[in-house]
């Protein structure tokens, strides 16, 4: 119902809160004296005969009261808006910021979608907790509390009445409520599974087409979707009655009271006046309470979004114990060592099991290994952004987790293997390497990249956009691209994540071409997949299963007749 | 065809259950206005101190739109989601059979999953259009007509008041919001966009974002534009926040000036002043049919976008069949290509030109050439995707556009570097090449292709579920899997495309080993952009550009 954390959210605009209640509470207020006056003038016309003029004053009350009502109804929305967006925003710095500080292993792979998808989709589903849920939430208890203040003095029956059924309506909302939304979500299982099917046929449309077996599937969908219609509305037979007894409730007291009312008239018991200002609150008194199970549903969805929110920002993050300044190391003799460094992710499968080797100041190390291997991880383990479970990693003797990770971050550069360019202009994803960076040196950096070329045949050279919206880059533009903001941030230490994919010829030695000149000068840690970066290598290690099982250079390697020989024998098959 | 048209004649084969959820829908409203409207007759008849019999019919009659109000609302909800559903179904179906005969050559380009999944979701928005655009509108104009005519009986400008409020409240008054708050809807929608784009690259990006130490200044650009889209916000809300209470006052005021009315009619005799409590609360209760109107523009807008996107794709016809034949039939198993040229559209590139090669019956050639050359064009043309422009281009002596595409498919077994599998058992996926293979030719199949041991280890063989929530696979095992297939379809002419692609290098190797085997006395035409195993092969063709540029023995 109301959910403790998202509360807390909430806290922090608690003028705006305070101002919701305050709204509702004045909005009950009017509503019933809106009531009262209407039920005045009809009274003073039908019971006393009064004219026109004589009510004339009591009109003018009325439509004044009307117009300030909506006047409060226009204000209360705008500010519960303000309020939704004002949390949305905060919210999703926030959980951006914990997405940071979990650092790009946690959110890899299949995560970043769902990640996205939190960020955007479900920080928008606040929207509908904040702005419809709560406020309603509110008016659904002052309206009727207010209304009933006025209607227990005046008719004690109609009063009891009301008292009795108001708290079953949310009682049974609750109660239904949640069985029926057991039963729904069962449904909603059933209905992704329709969706699903039908996305699965249209992805495999030319397979079924090469089968000939296409045309079947006119049928085949035509009958899941009959199929899940007709249990889908057997549960929602019984997931309606909710909405009966809600009415019902809602209906019949109202029939109730008017009933009472009338032979209380009869008898005498109540001026009319007063039963048609009573009348009139009935309904008044349930509609904010039926909208309030309207907006039930919806505001669910942002406690089921806030959860999975709170579930990452609850997360530990880990803290660096960063004392040392990474500008005093000395830069050009980056000296990094790996001494027995385990990692798993969970406490049960490791991933690296024990790996111990050394990267001097202008060497070249070369990693291979069949995939799952564990060659990524070693490359995020150099890059700080895991630390090992047990061992250490020294950087010139220091323990790398002494140094803050962006600290040492500043001596690295990372070409990644599917290099992520992002949404902006060709120069702006070059620009990242060193945003101070002169467009002259942009250039240079492009040129010694190999990019020149090609980012001047694009239509706007170098401020056409690329990424998301933009423009498509290949593989091996995007890697030159990637190679050029590695140029551009001239760091001292270099880590190559090969592509896996083959690219033609003509790109693979412009791509190739352009490492090469990278790595001039440079110590360089290379994850590799092709042959030509092997051969240039000063130590060659090869990975199997998180150990490394041979080391040393590429001729006694081949010699050795291992799994080296057997990958470099597949390798073989792109060069030659 | 206009989308709105279409959007028409796809829901009009349900008028029936529609009109039903229509009538069901103002019944209910009706309830409410005849329980409020009955209440207040009982009571002013009741002031009036009359026998308790007499007030028997208003009684009866209030605990009976007491009870038929929650009736009617259950049935209402029962029946419009009922149609609701039968709509989606028939939608689906009309789009599945509309993009059917154009698969794969107008899917191209939405081969992506999440383009898919836009089909999908706009499929299921259409589904919305009777729901929340035509329901809504049918069933205030029958609530209107009715409380017009019940108001004509005591003066008909009771009525033309109501009709005023009515329009303005459930049309004028969301016109005028909707033209109001374009201009901010379109910087909302490209500032969110801009959101989103920044957010996907920190989360995407993640890793090149803190290699380049570039963390602060992200979340810097994101929160500026937060900051720019919550000052947006802000001023939507001001005019969407408008909608609700302007329905509110435009009912209160069609209360008040029918009040003032019956006030001026009763003062002059013309009206019972018994009347008029339940005057005032006819014109209160029919407004609960105009609430929802407000929302029909944003329905219908964004029903009428999903719809043009759909119809963009099932658009204009594909590639032009008019002269297959209905019992072409392949004379022997061999590929003759000759001067065959072809492009996309008309003011597109080549992408092949007089391109020839034989392949012929039992043999093996390969093509080779780098990305872009036009290889998997070749293969498109071959399986009668797209029609080609010139040349000639034969399988056992006929021209392919000559074939009925079920025909020609049936000779053909493709592996591609991007098959579907389903997700469903891995029996339902191997079925598919063959619906009445015996569990023995299954096994078979997956001895050949060297993945029938590694079935039997998962936890229910060949049972076990596959893709999108049941068991991953990789892409070696992927790859066998679609390779078992083939075998099954045990068709006479075999094309491998790029079988082997983003398979690792150990695995691709042995893939391709096995391959060679199957490839005996078949017909064969590979695919590939790798120089391994091409020794084995009758002859290679090198493509270089949609042109032939080589071709011969790799001996």
């Amino acid at each position: 119902m109301i959910d403790k954390r998202l509360l807390k959210e909430a806290s922090k605009t608690r003028f705006y809160l305070v101002l919701t209640i305050g709204l509702g509470m004045v909005t009950g207020l009017i509503v019933v004296w809106q009531a009262k006056v209407l039920a005045s003038i009809v009274s003073q016309v039908f019971i006393n005969q009064y004219q026109l003029a004589q009510v004339q004053t009591l009109l003018i009350i009325l439509l004044g009261l009307i117009f300030i009502r909506a006047l409060l109804a226009w204000y209360s929305e705008i500010n519960a808006h303000r309020v939704a967006a004002r949390i949305k925003a905060e919210l999703r710095q926030r959980l951006l910021e914990q997405l940071f500080q979990l650092g790009p292993v946690q959110v890899r792979g299949e995560r970043t979608g769902e990640l996205t998808n939190l960020l955007v989709e479900g920080i928008e589903a606040l929207e509908d907790y904040f702005a419809g849920y709560i406020p309603q939430l509110v008016l659904a208890v002052a309206v009727p509390l207010t209304v009933l203040l006025f209607v227990l003095p005046i008719d004690r029956t109609s009063g009891l009445i009301l008292l009795l059924t108001a708290p079953l309506i949310p009682l049974f909302m609750i109660l239904i409520g949640q069985w029926a939304d057991h039963l729904t979500k069962r449904q909603w299982h059933v209905l992704s599974r329709m969706s699903a099917h039908f996305l699965d046929v249209l992805q495999g449309l030319t397979t079924l087409k090469l089968f000939g077996r296409s045309k079947d599937q006119i049928r085949v969908i035509g009958r899941i979707s009959a199929e899940f219609r007709q249990t889908t509305m057997g549960v929602l037979r019984v997931a309606f009655l909710s909405a009966l007894v809600l009415e019902l409730l809602a209906t019949i007291s109202t029939a109730l009271v008017a009933v009472g009312l009338g032979l209380n008239l009869i008898y005498d018991r109540i001026t009319f006046e007063k039963a048609f200002f009573l009348l009139l609150l009935a309904p008044e008194f349930y509609w904010p309470l039926r909208l309030l199970g309207a907006k039930f549903h919806a505001g669910m969805n942002g406690v089921q979004a806030a959860n999975r929110i709170f579930e990452i920002l609850d997360q530990p993050v880990q803290t660096s114990t960063a004392k040392v300044q990474g500008a005093s190391l000395n830069q050009q003799r980056i000296h990094l060592s790996f001494e027995k460094v385990h990692f798993s992710y969970d406490q049960t499968a490791e991933i690296v099991k024990g790996v111990s080797f050394d990267l001097g100041p202008g060497q070249k190390v070369a990693l291979v290994g069949p995939s799952g291997a564990g060659k990524s991880t070693l490359a995020n383990l150099l890059m700080g952004y895991i630390q090992p479970t047990k061992g250490l990693i020294r950087v010139n003797g220091l323990p790398l987790e002494s140094l803050a990770g962006q600290e040492w971050r500043q001596l690295v550069a990372l070409v990644p293997q599917t290099p992520y360019l992002f949404y902006g202009t060709v120069a702006e994803n070059i620009l990242f390497g060193r945003p101070g960076a002169t467009e002259a040196e942009v250039r240079a950096a492009a040129h010694r990249a190999g990019a020149q070329e090609f980012i001047e045949k694009l239509p706007q050279g170098y401020d056409t956009p690329v990424g998301e919206q933009g423009l498509k880059l290949s593989g091996g533009q995007a890697q030159r691209l990637a190679i050029a903001r590695a140029f551009l941030k001239n760091a001292p230490v270099l880590v190559l994540d090969e592509a896996t994919a083959g690219l033609d010829l003509s790109t693979e030695l412009a791509v190739q071409g352009a490492m090469k000149r990278l790595m001039e000068g440079r110590t360089v840690f290379i994850i590799a997949h092709r042959l030509a970066t092997i051969y240039d290598a000063n130590h060659i290690l090869v990975l199997n299963e998180g150990r490394i099982v041979e080391e040393g250079q590429h001729q006694k390697l081949l010699e050795q007749k291992k799994l080296y020989y057997d990958l470099v024998r597949a390798y073989g098959g792109c060069q030659e | 065809m206009s989308p709105l048209r279409q959007l028409f004649l796809l829901v009009l084969p349900h008028w029936r259950p529609m009109l039903l959820a229509v009538l069901l829908g103002f019944f209910t409203v009706a309830s409410n206005i005849g329980l409020l409207t009955t209440s207040a007759y009982l009571i002013t008849r009741a002031a009036l101190h009359p026998p308790v019999l007499d007030l028997m019919v208003a009684i009866v009659g209030v605990r009976f739109f007491g009870i038929a109000r929650a009736v009617f609302r259950y049935m209402e909800r029962y029946f419009s989601h009922d149609v609701t559903f039968r709509i989606l179904s028939s939608m689906r179906v009309w789009f599945y059979r509309k993009v059917e005969p154009l698969a794969p050559s107008r899917l191209m380009d939405y081969h992506s999953g999440d383009l898919l999944s836009r089909i999908v979701t706009d499929v299921e928005t259409l589904k919305n259009f009777y729901l929340r655009v035509l329901s809504p509108p049918l069933v205030a104009l029958l609530t209107l007509m009715v409380s017009c005519y019940f108001l004509a009986w005591f003066d008909v400008r009771m009525s033309f008041l109501l009709l005023l409020f009515f329009l303005m409240a459930g049309l004028v008054a969301p016109l005028l919001i909707g033209w109001w708050s374009r201009p901010w809807g379109k910087e909302i929608v490209q500032s969110k966009s801009n959101l989103n784009a920044l957010l996907v690259d920190s989360i995407q990006g993640m890793a090149d974002i803190e290699a380049f130490g570039q963390r602060s200044r992200q979340l810097k650009k994101v929160a500026k534009e937060t900051a720019k889209l919550l000052k947006l916000q802000g001023s939507i809300a001001k005019i969407n926040g408008l909608a609700n209470s302007l329905t509110g006052l435009c009912m209160n005021l069609a209360m008040w000036s029918i009040l003032v009315l019956a006030i001026l009619k009763t003062e002059q005799g013309e009206l019972a002043g018994i009347d008029i409590a339940m005057l005032a609360l006819v014109a209160l209760s029919s407004f609960e049919a105009v609430t929802p109107l407000p929302l029909i523009l944003p329905f219908f807008q964004e029903s009428l976008a999903a719809a043009q996107r759909l119809l963009a794709i099932t658009g204009p016809a594909g590639p032009n069949w008019h002269n297959r034949q209905e019992n072409t039939s392949p004379q022997g198993y061999d590929i003759q290509v000759s001067q065959l040229s072809f492009r996309y559209a008309a003011d597109s590139p080549w992408v092949l030109r007089n391109v020839s090669f034989t392949v012929p019956q039992g043999k093996k050639v390969a093509i080779i050439g780098p990305s872009g050359s036009g290889k998997s064009t070749l293969v498109n043309l071959l399986l009668g995707f797209f029609d080609y422009q010139a040349g000639s281009l034969k399988l056992g002596g006929r021209e392919i556009r000559d074939y009925q595409q079920e025909k020609l498919l049936e000779q053909l077994a493709v592996v591609t570097q991007r098959t579907h599998l389903f997700n469903t058992t891995i029996r339902e996926n191997l079925l598919l090449a063959r619906p009445d293979a015996s569990r023995e030719e299954l096994v078979r199949a997956a001895r050949k292709a060297k993945i029938h041991d590694f079935i039997l280890s998962l936890p229910e063989g060949y049972e076990t579920y596959i893709g999108e929530g049941g068991f991953k696979l990789s892409g070696g095992q992927r790859q066998r899997l679609a390779i078992a297939r083939a075998i099954l379809k045990n068709a006479p002419i075999l094309i491998l495309d790029e079988v082997a692609t983003g398979i690792d290098p150990l695995a691709e190797q042995e893939i391709m080993q096995d391959l060679y085997q199957l490839m005996q006395e078949k017909t064969t035409l590979v695919i590939t952009h790798n120089l391994m195993g091409l020794e084995q092969m009758d002859e290679v063709i090198v493509l270089v550009e949609g042109k032939v540029v080589e071709r011969g023995n790799i001996f």
